[in-house]
């Protein structure tokens, strides 16, 4: 499985025509810490760009925005209990949503960990 | 008013610690360090936290009569305050709003005043055009440092065993480690704990040795203004400004009998009607039923739809461990349990009328 990544700091992993998303570790120490999450439904269709959530930390809320064009499959509910999962494992375990996308060759306007890397450095 | 980013002595301390800077009221300030918000918020809740206060203004007034004639300005009882003791007030404008507050407290042959960052620049040629004879001394080369936490008296104690007798809102002159300070048994995070007014060139040092304590920790903004929200206390700017009575804010404690039966404070006629016949709007705490933090600015909407207020400071509380907030709302909506609606992001989200603090303060009376 391949992984992207977006300028707003967001990561896809890529199966066929499913991605699994979230915000890179960067992002998440940059937000301090997080206390509540904000997100879409299954169902719920958006565009590259769109605000599909808000993450909100002790210091202020900030959105996430749609890095392609797709549908929610899943939202992962265990952050609801536990935004603070977030900050503990914003690579793995505490994904934000299942999507389905709209059209794959939107992903080649995103970035490589490599060129993730020098973004952020 | 300056326009260049200023420093306080600590700036390099901050740096050295990890503090990310941020600008807060034209100063250079830690809004956290590598620890965190929560961890900060906490440390000082169980603990015993250092905070950096050298922006706020430190201000000495001499003068015949001092007290009294501050008391043109202020709704304070000054003229019987003790050498010692400290009081909490705020400057009155005529239309009985607040211009600012502040802690005042007798230091004998002078009165010390601590006034905000943000209106040190309003306050200080204020108080120079309205009090005739009085000398109104900005004081420049002194930091602030504040202590607080449960375990602040055994933080500072350590190095000044006399501050162990002082009690809440009590002040005097000790030497931390030869140096001497002015020590206040007081602050703005609902625990017990001390501010202390230290030269510039020490007060690296004095807050290094505060640090090598076990129990003692930095701390930043943003854990100052989470653990002030939980206390229930007003932050100038938000809660309180030129338009909110001290009546509706929640202050009438702080106006003493004498001073609502003579007035004598600009505003007085207004606040003093707000004493007899009550405010139309009141500050209130507010508990947000859900886990979306509230923050500055949500309108607040009864059951109906109607907006009956809107929220002046909100956010996470840690001690708490959900949302808090304040804000104003009519008369008929400020009692405890009145159910009431909060606008974030477009979308209605039940909430609850409470008492303030959040928390149980740990003042040692």
């Amino acid at each position: 499985m391949v992984t992207y990544y977006s300028e707003e700091h967001e990561w896809l992993m890529i199966d066929d025509d499913i991605a699994i998303i979230g915000i890179t570790a960067h992002a998440a120490e940059q937000l301090g810490d997080i206390v509540f999450i904000e997100q879409k439904e299954p169902g719920d269709e958006f565009e590259n760009g769109d605000e599909i959530g808000v993450i909100e930390s002790v210091k202020a809320a900030s959105e996430i925005y749609a890095p392609v064009d797709g549908e929610v499959v899943e939202a992962n509910e265990v952050l609801q209990g536990n935004p603070a999962a977030l900050n503990e494992s914003p690579e793995s375990d505490a994904w934000i949503y299942k999507i389905k996308l709209s059209d794959s060759a939107q992903l080649e306007g995103l970035m490589s960990l490599s060129e993730y890397k020098s973004f952020i450095a | 008013m300056a326009n260049r980013v200023k420093r306080t002595p600590l700036y390099d301390l901050h740096v050295e610690l990890g503090g990310k800077m941020v600008d807060f009221a034209g100063w250079e300030m830690p809004v956290q360090y590598p620890a965190g918000i929560m961890a900060e918020h906490t440390q000082c809740r169980t603990q015993a936290a250092l905070f950096d206060v050298s922006h706020m203004g430190q201000v000495i007034l001499t003068g015949d009569e001092v007290a009294l004639k501050l008391e043109s300005l202020v709704p304070a009882a000054l003229d019987e305050l003790r050498i010692g003791k400290a009081r909490y007030t705020f400057f009155t404008n005529p239309d009985g709003g607040i211009m600012d507050d502040l802690i005042v407290s007798n230091a004998g042959d002078h009165l010390f005043i601590v006034v905000n960052a943000s209106m040190r620049y309003q306050d200080v040629p204020y108080m120079r055009e309205n009090l005739q004879g009085v000398e109104v001394i900005e004081v420049f080369d002194r930091a602030l440092i504040a202590v607080q936490g449960p375990m602040a008296e055994d933080v500072v104690g350590t190095h000044c065993p006399e501050i162990t007798e002082l009690k809440f809102m009590e002040t005097t002159l000790a030497e931390i480690d030869g140096t001497e300070c002015r020590i206040s048994r007081l602050g703005y995070t609902g625990e017990d704990g001390y501010e202390i007014s230290i030269p510039e060139d020490e007060v690296d040092r004095i807050s290094r040795l505060m640090l090598s304590h076990p129990k003692c920790a930095p701390a930043g903004l943003g854990a100052r203004d989470s653990l002030r929200m939980e206390a229930g206390l007003c932050l100038y700017g938000n809660d309180i400004n030129p338009s909110t009575s001290p009546i509706e804010a929640g202050l009438k404690w702080a106006i003493p009998k004498r001073r609502r039966s003579a007035g004598g404070f600009p505003g007085a006629d207004r606040i003093l009607n707000e004493f007899k016949n009550g405010p139309s709007r009141k500050l209130v705490g507010i508990k947000p039923s859900g886990r979306a933090p509230a923050r500055a600015g949500v309108e607040i909407h009864d059951m109906k739809g109607n907006t009956v207020g809107a929220i002046t400071s909100g956010g996470f509380g840690p001690t708490v461990s959900g949302p808090v907030a304040m804000g104003y709302v009519s008369l008929p909506f400020a009692n405890e349990g009145t159910q009431i609606q909060l606008i974030i992001r477009g979308k209605p989200q039940p909430a609850e009328v409470c008492a303030m603090p959040f928390i149980t303060p740990n003042y040692k009376r």
